[in-house]
């Protein structure tokens, strides 16, 4: 059974941070695919369209019939573990920092055998496991074969754990503390075990509903936080930038504007100013301190989540300068991704569609509701994904965007 | 003496009472800070920009010797001046701009009337006409061309939340009634209403007749407006001399701008 990891003891300052290393890295373009399913949480193997034989490792044409028709397609990692070791030794630094490491040949129910990073809850061969896809600290898919029936504490076993970001002991910037959504993040967090939780609250003169829904959370610290303003940013970053594993900038400026339904710009810049630029603020703030604690032991620097928009792979219309700001953030939380990725620190990108707040007023359900839409974010760093798509309708535009983003453009435009 | 020699000699007088102490310079203006509050209008509304502030460079690889920011703000942030056509009701005035105002406006008298004992009682302390006569009972006829400048001493309040007093009801500070306005503009010619609150009507002005009377009288009569002032309580009632010049915008509504006060001593 997997030993519950405890708070850590408080950190000899003395002592240098180590630096991250990283696990091997470099895959074919044709091994990406097995990346792609991992980001959003899914094992996908290739299966061939003309004799159905499922592959692995990922190949340019069938090991049965040699057709080049195969396509991703989601398998359960329903298999048997039929031999396994534990490395004690590695030339790579990423595993030599480590071990002892287990690890595992399953033999997929569906075919083919793969090897696996091996949970520790899963009894010795033979076995039965569940293979799941999960990114590593370099952002690329491994195979983690996991006990076939959950177990106690299981997301505290150490393999398990360089494969995610959950929030247990940690302590996390939330940007936005004063929208529902801020709120319900601080609560989710809270009982997921995070061990402080910063809420920045921007004009606080502006006293919204629920902000004494924060002052009831112990983990709470409420901290002064304008991401439109570089000094409030730069100040907070130099308050606590040192301490924060966890920055989750749910800040967002959201109005209900196209290019022709109000003349002027101001509104499009607001939006830009909070959605695209204060990204950017706190990216150039916070970014560089958690870099520096890639690797600082049990509760080191794991993650950042940016809140973005399911408008943001394609624009609509009714919403069209946020849909714009959206995707402007997205973009540059891409190149945060590949800048964070070097010192293992995880990009994760939410794509909600509606959220049930004041600004979707006019948009039928269904709608995310804010407390559902925190808990996939926070679902999001239990589980090591990095694009999420929360609620029906962000996941069925991400459908139509995966399979003919110029359909979706048409049909947004009506 | 002829006037030619005379005219020198008064702003020679000033020098030297300034030198000496005889008449000293009080800063009335807020400093512009991003921790500034704005005016906040209903969220689906055009809204006033915060003032902001990005450094250039510092010394560093994006400009080795020096250091400098690029600020952002709209015409009403901080210690502000109103134009005229910042209002409907001025709309139509001539020269009711910022760049188009005589300067000659930009130096006047002020009558400064003590409420500050009223405000922190009633943070919707309404300044009436009557309030007034009774001011000029003690301090004199306000004369024409003069401002008056409402101390309410709610610059003291440095905390935003408090400076801003929202509750579910909106904005409560302080301000003039309509009667007041009127009284200011019809029998006393003001050159314009000062205040310390973020506005020069009070927090609940939307509730008087006409709404915001303040904006809509001064402002329909070519008076002018300032808010977020400070250090009126280092004014005497009568006898200050106050320069307030807006930045000389193009068809501009207002301004921030350094509002000095030249008192004796």
């Amino acid at each position: 059974m997997t030993t519950p990891i405890t708070r850590p003891t408080r950190k000899n300052p003395v002592l240098r941070t180590r630096l991250p290393t990283l696990p091997p890295n470099a895959r074919s373009r044709i091994a990406l695919g097995l990346t792609a399913g991992a980001a959003r949480g899914v094992f996908e193997l290739q299966v061939c369209e003309d004799c159905g034989t499922v592959q692995y490792p990922p190949r340019e044409a069938c090991r049965a019939c040699l057709s080049a028709r195969l396509r991703w397609r989601p398998q359960d990692g329903a298999g048997e573990l039929i031999a396994e070791t534990r490395l004690h030794h590695s030339q790579e630094l990423y595993f030599r920092e480590r071990v002892p490491w287990r690890v595992g040949l399953v033999r997929l129910d569906v075919g083919p055998s793969v090897v696996v990073h091996l949970h520790g809850d899963v009894a010795r061969a033979p076995a039965r496991v569940r293979v799941t896809s999960q990114l590593d600290r370099s952002n690329q898919a491994a195979l983690v074969a996991l006990p076939e029936h959950a177990t106690p504490h299981m997301a505290d076993d150490p393999e398990l754990r360089e494969m995610t970001c959950d929030p247990k002991f940690r302590k996390i910037l939330v940007t936005d503390g004063k929208t529902a959504i801020g709120q319900a993040l601080c609560q989710q967090l809270a009982a997921a075990g995070a061990d402080l939780i910063w809420a920045g609250l921007a004009e606080p003169w502006k006293k919204l509903p629920g902000s004494d829904t924060l002052a009831s959370i112990p983990q709470v610290t409420q901290v002064p936080l304008d991401v439109t303003n570089e000094r409030s940013v730069q100040d907070l970053a130099g308050e606590i930038a040192g301490k924060v594993d966890i920055v989750i900038n749910n800040a967002e400026h959201h109005r209900t504007t196209s290019i022709s339904s109000r003349p002027g710009t101001d509104v499009a810049r607001a939006e830009m100013d909070v959605n695209y630029f204060g990204l950017l603020r706190l990216a150039q703030a916070f970014g560089p301190a958690l870099q520096a604690r890639g690797a600082d032991g049990q509760s080191s620097a794991v993650a950042w989540v940016n809140m973005l928009s399911v408008y943001a792979l394609s624009n609509f219309p009714a919403h069209g300068t946020f849909s714009a700001s959206k995707a402007a953030a997205y973009s540059l939380a891409q190149c945060l991704r590949a800048e964070m990725q070097k010192s293992a620190i995880r990009v994760i990108n939410v794509f909600p569609g509606p959220i049930d707040d004041e600004w979707s007023q006019l948009i039928l359900p269904p709608k995310v509701a804010p407390a559902a839409l925190a808990k996939s974010i926070i679902d999001a760093l239990r589980s090591g994904v990095e694009d999420v798509y929360p609620g029906d309708v962000a996941q069925e535009w991400f459908t139509r965007w995966r399979e003919n983003p110029k359909a979706l453009e048409r049909e947004l435009a009506q | 003496m002829t006037e030619t020699m005379t005219r020198p000699s008064v702003l020679a007088a000033l020098i030297a009472e300034l030198a000496s102490g005889g008449v000293r310079i009080i800063d009335l203006t807020q400093t512009l800070s991003p921790d500034f509050p704005q005016i906040s209008l209903p969220p689906e509304m055009g809204q006033c920009a915060p003032f902001r502030i990005e450094e250039i460079s510092k010394y560093d690889p994006r400009g080795p010797s020096w250091y400098w920011n690029n600020i952002s703000c709209g015409e009403h942030t901080g210690t502000h001046f109103d134009a005229p056509i910042h209002w409907i009701s001025g709309r139509n005035l001539p020269n009711n701009s910022t760049d188009t105002i005589p300067p000659e406006h930009f130096l006047a008298p002020a009558c400064v009337v003590d409420c500050s004992r009223e405000a922190a009682e009633d943070a919707d302390f309404l300044l009436t006409a009557e309030f007034l006569r009774a001011w000029e009972a003690r301090h004199g006829r306000i004369p024409p061309r003069a401002w008056l400048l409402m101390r309410t001493d709610w610059s003291k309040r440095t905390d935003a939340v408090a400076y801003q007093n929202y509750d579910e009801t909106g904005q409560h500070t302080p301000g003039p009634d309509t009667d007041a306005v009127r009284f200011l503009v019809e029998e006393r010619d003001v050159v314009g209403f000062g205040s310390e609150a973020i506005g020069t009507d009070a927090g609940q002005g939307f509730h008087l007749r006409p709404p915001y009377p303040c904006h809509y009288f001064m402002h329909g009569s070519g008076r002018y407006g300032l808010q977020c002032l400070t250090n009126l309580d280092l004014l005497p009632p009568t006898g200050a001399i106050i320069f307030a010049a807006p930045l000389k915008i193009q068809r501009g509504s207002g301004s921030p701008l350094r509002v000095l006060a030249l008192v004796p001593t």
